[in-house]
């Protein structure tokens, strides 16, 4: 059929819409929406609220209709856009296909140009997201006050005074659950290079992650251990820095860009056959790096290159085939599937794969395991009463006389150490690979 | 009472939080499952009682303004569409499961209810609830009452009428009834099969018993493919006529076919295949396995290229999910559709099938085609871009002129999606204006101000049948005139397009 003249047509409407920045909701992506409404009923904020201005349908329909200029863009198209947790749960049913959390992401970004943030608020959101985040020097610093405070005995001091009060209930909590942060990350504690054990399958770069190697440093230094066990050459190359998924769910999306590139600039020149990440969130996002760049084909083209190379651990596990461990580690634990693992990256069955093959490891399935937990990046503290909820249904899913609570992604970690907390729950919140490389290390401790 | 004072009301009885009223908050409200017609309604509350209900109501009919009920908004007919600025009445916070009697095998819910989550609800006791539609995963009960909605397993086991057997209505005045019995014939007229597919132009059902069955002991599930429709066509004429009765019988056209396989739900389907059959039968396990071989044997008598049973619940549950998603899977290969809902005597399906694709080589529009073959009921799905002027208008008309096909042939305009506003007109094909006004006659009972869901399921008699073939023809016209440089050149409707 022509192509030619709807699109045409399209960029008449699209030049009067309330969409004017570079970069715009792609009228491609919401046209493939047909409004059946498959989605509603698994989306988190629907399920919550029922309106269907807070469901993947409804949202698309908004964005659509303030691209074609039928609605401003104000707070009743922006809310609905950024109360989306970017689940992608209504991406897993869509049957049309449509890409709701690329559309969300390009809408915030026109957010971001149209109404930035003001007050304080938004010059805190712009210290992290420009000042801090891009930046590991700096954020290795915020890290080591965390640290200052939560060795030095001020931690103990602030909470024995109760001035730990003046925090917001949802912030106390996560400020309980925090772990320690390490005195180093992954990224400087790690070795450039581990040569691989066994039967060489291929090279692969670490990419550490911030939250991960702030807070679980100890994850990706199992990681690193894992890859090498099975055969694979591991690199942790130094100039690597965050990925940008948070600025891409802020709407940041020239920052996100400019950290982008800098990564593809790294890791393409390090010549290796993969690039693996143990964060859902952070995964998610490097794949679809070229989604940043869709007016540019130069850099596009290098993002395909890059994202090509991306592998979740448990996916890259599976694929270039794992060995099963020989020492047992007892435990009953279920499995919690991170959104950006099982929605975003269709990644489900290879994370159980190497759980069940834990020699002694009990697997129990949660029901509606893929159900958000709240976390959703910085959405439990941006909207800290929906991640309440979501966490609350979680924590009643959790089977009872589990000692652990598995999962592949450390947002919903934390999330999830809130969960255990409040409940006062006797479990473990892990990591799929700390498993796995507990069953390794002991091997070595049996001989 | 203007539109503040109605606010004003309207929050007296559902509180602050359950009511939107600015008109950024009401586009998402401005259509269902069907995109070809839209408007923005008055408000949109959601109560969560009876209550609540026919206090609404009551008010709304007091002030003489317009309501539409609405359950999850899937229809495919325009039902829960707002065009007289309407308030809307959404059902979804009224979504409890009241009570449930196995032993009887009854269950009450209210209308917000899910479909699928009754069943999941009831599953771990070994029941479940009959009637399938394609959207069970998120329609509602009450708006399956409202269209009588049906589903692939509704050839056994029959459509929504014969799965609900009471509900409690807040009539359009606000008065609160019962109707039906829980247990026998209800006494009296037939009020329950009057509310049963009336669109919401009758009521709204707030609390609705439902039966409910014990599980099939066992299923077993053939898929076959074909070369010709007409083959497939036959077998499933041969197997009804050798009484069997299976659970279900759908079938597949090659577009359908590529679109699913486009999507999530990708079963990887023969590119040079005419037809897929699905096909199950259910019941008690002696017995089944020589059944499903009595099956298989009919499909090869009938040049079936491939027949395979379903090895695995998994298994099972792809090839239904392939069908089922297949309206939502034109997305993938379309950026509208409208899907079009004509029933047939079985035996004209190759027939109709050659009208249908007369119809979209004249217009130029693709049509895939999905059928719940068991009962002749066809979903013609009808590919346009609304973008393209006049596309929208040309898909209604052939849409429109595939249903008249299926009257030609004995048939009938709608088989579970409903008429809403979409098949106003189409109403004529099979009613005349005599036949239409007992009809309005009977809902001036029930609705004498045509303040509940205003004027959809029956059209007002007397207008002009034809106004949308004359808009087709003109389209048509202009398509053919436009392809000439002289503007002022008049074509004859006759020439080819
Ligand atoms: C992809 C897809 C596949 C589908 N497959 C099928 C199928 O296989 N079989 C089938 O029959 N249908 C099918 N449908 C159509 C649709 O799902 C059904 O008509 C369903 O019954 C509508 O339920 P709903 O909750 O979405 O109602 P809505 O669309 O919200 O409303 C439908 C009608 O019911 C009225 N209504 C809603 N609730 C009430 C109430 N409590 N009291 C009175 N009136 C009420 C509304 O006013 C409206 O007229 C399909 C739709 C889609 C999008
Ligand atoms: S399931 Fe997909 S096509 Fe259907 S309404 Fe939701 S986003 Fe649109
Ligand atoms: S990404 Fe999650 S929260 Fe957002 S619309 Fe989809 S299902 Fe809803």
């Amino acid at each position: 059929m022509a192509t030619k003249e709807p699109e045409l047509i399209r960029m008449g409407q699209h030049s009067q819409g309330a969409f004017r920045w570079p970069d715009a909701p792609d009228p491609d992506k919401y046209s493939v929406c047909v409004h059946c409404g498959f989605c509603l009923e698994v989306c988190p904020t629907y399920q919550e609220w029922t309106d269907e201005n807070h469901s993947p349908r409804g949202r698309v329909y908004l964005i659509k209709a303030a691209s074609e200029g039928e609605l401003p863009l104000d707070e009743n198209v922006i809310n609905p856009v950024f109360t989306c947790l970017d689940c992608r749960a209504c991406e897993t049913v869509c049957p049309s296909g449509v890409q709701v959390g690329a559309l969300i992401e390009e809408a915030r970004g026109q957010v971001y140009h149209a109404r930035p943030k003001q007050g304080v608020a938004g010059a805190l959101e712009r210290l992290f997201l420009r000042g801090i985040f891009p930046h590991p020097k700096r954020l290795r610093r915020v890290a080591k006050l965390m640290r200052f405070y939560q060795t030095s005995g001020l931690r103990t001091a602030i909470r024995k005074t109760g001035a730990i009060r003046v925090l917001p209930r949802h912030l106390r909590e996560m400020e309980a659950v925090l772990p320690e942060v390490p005195a180093e990350g992954a990224r400087e504690a790690l070795p450039g290079r581990m040569p691989a054990q066994g039967v060489r399958k291929g090279a692969a770069a670490l990419f550490t992650g911030c939250v991960m190697d702030v807070f679980f440093a100890d994850v990706n230094e199992a990681t690193a251990r894992v890859l090498a066990r099975n055969g694979l050459e591991v690199r942790v190359p130094k100039e690597q820095i965050c990925c940008g998924a948070l600025q891409v769910h802020a709407g940041d999306r020239e920052q996100a860009r400019a950290m982008a590139k800098h990564n593809i600039d790294v890791f393409l020149a390090s010549g290796v056959d993969y690039i693996v990440i143990n964060a859902a969130g952070c995964g998610a996002a490097l794949k679809e790096y070229p989604e940043l760049f869709r007016d540019d084909p130069v850099w596009h083209a290098r993002a395909e290159q890059f994202s090509a190379k991306v592998r979740d651990i448990s996916e890259l596990l599976v694929e270039v085939g794992f060995d099963p461990p020989r020492a047992e580690v007892r435990r009953r634990v279920t499995y919690h599937d991170a959104c950006h693992l099982c929605h975003a990256q269709k990644i489900r069955q290879q994370p159980r794969q190497l759980l069940r093959a834990i020699p002694g490891l009990e697997l129990v399935e949660m029901p509606d395991s893929d159900r958000c937990c709240g976390s959703a990046g910085i959405y439990n503290l941006t909207h800290p009463q929906m991640a309440g909820e979501l966490l609350e249904r979680k924590m009643d899913d959790v089977p009872e006389g589990v000692d652990a609570i598995v999962m592949g992604n450390p947002g919903c970690m934390l999330q999830i150490k809130v969960g255990v907390h409040r409940r006062q729950r006797q479990a473990d919140v892990l990591h799929t690979v700390e498993l796995l490389d507990e069953a390794y290390r002991r091997e070595g401790v049996k001989g | 009472m203007n539109q503040e004072a109605l606010v004003r009301a309207l929050t007296e009885i559902v509180g602050p939080r359950r009511i939107l009223h600015r008109p950024g908050q009401l586009a998402a409200y401005e259509c269902d499952g069907y995109v070809a017609q839209k408007g923005r309604p008055r408000a949109v509350v959601f109560p969560e009682t009876t209550e609540e209900v026919s206090r609404i109501v009551r008010l709304l009919h007091r002030e003489r303004i317009p309501f539409v009920p609405r359950g999850a908004g899937t229809g495919l007919s325009g039902g829960a569409t707002p065009l007289h600025d309407e308030v809307v009445i959404s059902l979804v916070r009224m979504n409890k499961l009241l009570s449930v009697d196995y032993e009887n095998m009854r269950a009450i819910v209210q209308p917000g209810h899910v479909n699928l989550t009754l069943s999941k609800r009831l599953g771990p006791q070994g029941y479940y609830y009959a009637p399938d539609p394609s959207s069970q995963s998120v329609c509602t009960i009450g708006g399956n009452l409202a269209e009588n909605a049906g589903g692939a397993h509704c050839l056994k086991y029959g459509v929504t009428t014969n799965h609900i057997v009471a509900a409690e209505v807040v009539m359009p005045n606000g008065d609160v009834v019962e109707i039906g019995a829980e247990f026998g014939e209800a006494v009296g007229y037939d009020l329950l099969g009057l509310i049963v597919g009336s669109e919401g132009t009758l009521g709204i059902a707030t609390a609705i018993t439902v039966r409910i069955l014990k599980k099939p002991q066992a299923v077993r599930t053939v898929m076959a493919m074909f070369d010709r429709v007409a083959d497939a066509s036959d077998t499933v004429s041969h197997i009804i006529a050798s009484g069997i009765v299976p659970a279900a019988i759908e079938m597949m056209d090659q577009l359908a076919m590529q679109a699913v396989d486009k999507s999530n739900y990708h079963v990887g389907y023969p590119r040079d295949i005419e037809a897929v059959l699905l096909i199950e039968v259910d019941g008690l396990e002696a017995g089944l396995p020589e059944l499903a071989d009595r099956i298989i044997a009919i499909c090869r008598e009938h040049r079936a290229r491939s027949v395979k049973l379903a090895e695995s619940d998994a298994e099972r549950a792809l090839w239904w999910s392939s069908r089922k998603m297949a309206f939502g899977a034109t997305g993938r290969i379309s950026p509208d559709y409208i899907v079009q809902d004509g029933v047939i005597p079985r035996t004209k399906l190759t027939e109709i099938l050659a009208r249908i694709a007369e119809l979209s080589e004249e217009s130029g529009l693709r049509i895939a085609n999905v059928f719940h073959a068991g009962d002749g009921n066809l979903h013609p799905l009808i590919c346009y871009d609304a973008r393209i002027p006049g596309q929208t208008e040309k898909a209604v008309a052939v849409g429109s002129a595939i249903l008249r096909a299926c009257v030609d042939v004995g048939g009938s305009i709608t088989g579970e999606h409903g008429v809403g506003v979409e098949k106003l007109e189409e109403m004529r094909y099979l009613f005349s204006d005599a036949d239409l006004e007992a009809q309005l006659a009977i809902r001036a009972v029930f609705n004498p101000e045509d303040l509940c869901n205003p004027g959809k399921l029956i059209p007002r008699p007397g207008r002009c049948a034809e106004v949308r073939d004359a808009h087709w023809l003109a389209a048509k016209h202009a398509e053919i005139a436009a392809g000439f440089p002289d503007q002022t050149l008049t074509t004859s409707p006759g020439a080819g397009a």
